[in-house]
């Protein structure tokens, strides 16, 4: 049963893909104006949409197409402006990385603390609470004025919009954990840095990767307005380039290969977690 | 060759410590004073003869110490002393170099005097910047840029090579907006950038930002801007019928937006009552004008002509039509970089001015639109890049028009553009209080450095550093700011 239900769904998946992309086409289609009467010298000097009545929205092949060339050459380097999709791609996610790293190595130590002790809960309650909602962005223009550095602004934008999901759920996990274990661990006089190891940090490990995974979504979604702005390189400079160039082929290339990357993390981390869960 | 050290001294105040605003400190101003009572007085008459005090508001204040001179006071042993010393050294600095003699006409002795007394101990920018023997302190260089044709001699100078040529290893790094090119440099990730005319300046003032001293020593580009309204406006082509227009600019410190609120502020409306400006990415202009947000912009190129290739708009005017030879771009560096690395500074330097000029010459345009239409650095079709640079373009009207001047390239900053821009600042309210114009000019744009450079690279820069300009037929006289300030009947003053 399970199986034939897959091949059923990626069947649906695939019906859904054409059905879209021939909407697309058709839309494309229906855009096209007709040709514009011209003296041919000043038609020369105009593009296809004043010539031709041409669409603004390119065609899927032309999407397809366009993503082929980057698939097949990821990795040409013309330039500090002009890199492949490959090593812009690379530059983004080193700096999710880091910033997310970074936030790991602060948020979960205090989470620890904080779901350890009632009392650190309740004293930074409020500069959580203040702190979480904050879009990342709004970091930018003081990142940029304090830390001088375009680069590490950025990692610090991804820092600051990680470390809270993975704050706030470490503290939940590890108050969470049951009593009763914890009281075993009392009975049997286990030293406290030993329960913290060997009982809360496996009982919490799920709710913290789940932390860890809202994190990482964060990350990738701020990773691109952060490089739009500070601009250089980065799979969000590649879209704002390609936008300048009012190319929008370029930019729903962009698009598709933010999203993917995007899974890929999403599912490293699924896969993580499911290392680290267990059934009671 | 003696005014060169005046922009270029790190501890020269900004706001001009002495009585005529042209020197550090009051003992300065007095030491230039006696310096014109003595030794180079003939010169000066000599000067006044050939008439070029009255083209020259630089001359004019040149002179006017002399005018004024208060008499050296012959009982004072020391200022006597003084003067002697001054004027030997005078005589040896000048003696027999014809064009340096030239050039301190052009700037006027006065200012030179001034700059002479303080650098004689041996300045060590004065080495720096005209000999410059030294080894280049550093090669590897960053320079910002924002994608557009104003940036032509930054940008071509990598793919044609002029950086290699001076011995540099030059990273041309496109730059989102001027925000954040103005923030980067602040950081120092850009050893030099491309800016707006108007940028340094309000730097230097802390307009918009903090206040760090800052330098323009050379114009990029002048004309080639342009106002373009939306298809949609073909029969309100009249200023009058604007009112509720939404218009773009790129960054409010631009000449794009002091342009716009002159032409409209000129038909008798008030730029901030019955239009609206919003600063607008100049990329983002096309898409905005063909949604609808935006009726019309004045923006820099290929986006003016962007906007005709795809169809969405059309040129309304040419900014050479307000203005022409309005400055609009600029290669700025702060201060700091010209001090700490005064050799690599001036090698860049003769890059630049040597790629800008390369750029003037019609003939070669074709050629750098095919080098900096590419996606490493504009990021445009060619045949936009070319139709903006060759001056053949299409207008959006069915016209074909040949504007061989649509844009120029003239590096020499004049401080009377400088002077133009702060009377317009003031106008509109971005800055308040007393500005001294012609202090700030002075410190700001490197006019009389670029005249010594280029002199010394075979060039022909002007002889003054100050002329009037006529915008709309309005004539603007650097030397009256205050009084042009009043003249308009729009403004926030």
């Amino acid at each position: 049963m399970q199986p034939r239900m897959s091949v059923k769904a990626g069947m649906l998946s695939l019906v859904l893909l054409t059905l879209f992309l021939a909407a697309w086409h058709l839309l494309v289609l229906a855009q096209q104006g007709p040709a514009v009467e011209m003296d041919p010298e000043y038609a020369a000097l105009m593009g296809k949409q004043a010539t031709e009545g041409a669409s603004a929205l390119p065609k899927p092949a032309e999407v397809g197409a366009e993503l082929w060339r980057h698939v097949t050459d990821p990795f040409y380097d013309a330039g500090p402006n002009d890199k492949g999709i490959g090593i812009q791609l690379a530059y983004s996610l080193f700096r999710v990385l880091t910033g997310f790293l970074l936030a790991a190595c602060v948020a979960i130590p205090i989470g620890f603390l904080i779901g350890m002790s009632p009392i650190f809960r309740k004293a930074l309650d409020p500069f959580i609470q203040i702190m979480k909602p904050v879009s990342p962005l709004a970091w930018m223009p003081l990142a940029l004025y304090t830390i001088k550095d375009s680069n590490l602004s950025a990692i610090f934008v991804i820092f600051i919009c990680s470390v809270w999901p993975m704050l706030i759920n470490t503290a939940f996990g590890v108050a969470s954990v049951r009593k009763e274990w914890l009281n075993v661990a009392r009975t049997l006089e286990v030293g406290a840095l030993r329960t913290a190891f060997r009982v809360v940090l496996p009982a919490a490990a799920p709710t913290i990767l789940t932390g860890m995974r809202i994190s990482i979504g964060i990350a990738w979604l701020v990773i691109v307005a952060a490089e739009m702005l500070v601009g250089g390189t980065g799979i969000g400079y590649f879209v704002w380039n390609e936008w300048n160039n009012l190319s929008i082929t370029g930019v729903i290339s962009g698009i598709v290969f933010i999203g993917l990357v995007g899974m890929l993390l999403d599912m490293a981390l699924a896969r993580a977690s499911k290392l680290v869960a267990y059934a009671e | 060759m003696g005014a060169l050290s005046n922009p270029f001294d790190p501890d020269q105040t900004l706001w001009g410590g002495c009585s005529c605003g042209q020197h550090a400190s009051q003992a300065e101003h007095d030491a230039a004073h006696r310096l014109t009572g003595a030794a180079p007085a003939p010169d000066e008459r000599e000067r006044l003869a050939e008439g070029r005090v009255a083209e020259s508001a630089a001359s004019d204040r040149a002179a006017q110490p002399a005018d004024t001179d208060p008499d050296v006071a012959w009982t004072d042993r020391e200022a006597v002393l003084a003067r002697t010393v001054e004027s030997a050294v005078l005589r040896g600095v000048f003696g027999g170099d014809a064009s340096r003699r030239g050039f301190l006409r052009a700037v006027g002795s006065a200012t030179a005097l001034a700059a002479i007394s303080q650098f004689i101990p041996l300045d060590k920018l004065k080495a720096a910047i005209v000999e410059a023997k030294g080894p280049l302190e550093k090669t590897e260089l960053n320079i910002g840029f924002v994608p557009i044709t104003c940036a032509t001699p930054i940008i071509m100078a990598s793919p044609l090579g002029f950086y290699e040529r001076y011995g540099l290893d030059v990273e041309v790094i496109k730059t989102a907006g001027w925000a954040v090119s103005r923030d980067k440099s602040l950081a120092e990730e850009y050893d030099a950038a491309h800016m707006l005319t108007p940028m340094p300046l309000a730097i230097t003032l802390g307009a918009g930002s903090v206040a760090t001293p800052w330098t323009m020593p050379a114009v990029e580009n002048i004309n080639g801007q342009a106002i373009t309204l939306a298809m949609k406006h073909l029969d309100r082509q009249d200023p009058s019928q604007w009112k509720g227009f939404v218009f773009g600019v790129p960054f409010e410190y631009s000449m794009h937006n002091f342009l716009l609120r002159y032409y409209v502020a000129e038909a008798g409306l008030d730029p901030d009552q019955d239009i609206q400006i919003r600063v607008v990415p100049p990329p983002e202009m096309v898409a905005n004008l063909s949604a609808g947000n935006l009726d019309g912009y004045l923006s820099p190129d290929p986006f003016n002509q962007r906007a005709v290739y795809d169809g969405v708009g059309f040129i309304y005017k040419l900014t050479k039509e307000i203005w022409e030879g309005h400055p609009c771009c600029a290669f700025a560096a702060s201060r700091k970089f010209i001090d700490e690395t005064p050799n690599t500074f001036l090698a860049l330097y003769k890059a630049i001015l040597d790629a800008t000029a390369y750029s003037q010459v019609h003939e070669n345009r074709k050629e750098i639109a095919e080098a900096i239409a590419p996606r490493n650095y504009l990021n445009q079709p060619v045949t936009v890049v070319e139709q903006v640079l060759t001056g053949r373009f299409a207008d959006g009207l069915g016209n074909v028009r040949n504007e061989p001047d649509r844009i120029d390239f003239d590096p020499f900053p004049y401080h009377s553009f400088a002077v133009w821009i702060l009377t317009q600042m003031k106008r509109w309210g971005y800055v308040e209080g007393d500005l001294d114009y012609a202090a700030i000019a002075e410190q700001v744009y490197l006019a009389t450095d670029a005249a010594a450079v280029m002199q010394e690279m075979g060039m022909s820069p002007p002889e003054t550093t100050y002329k009037s300009h006529t915008i709309m037929g309005k004539t603007f006289d650097p030397a009256e700011p205050e009084a042009y300030l009043q003249s308009f009947a729009i403004s926030r003053v």
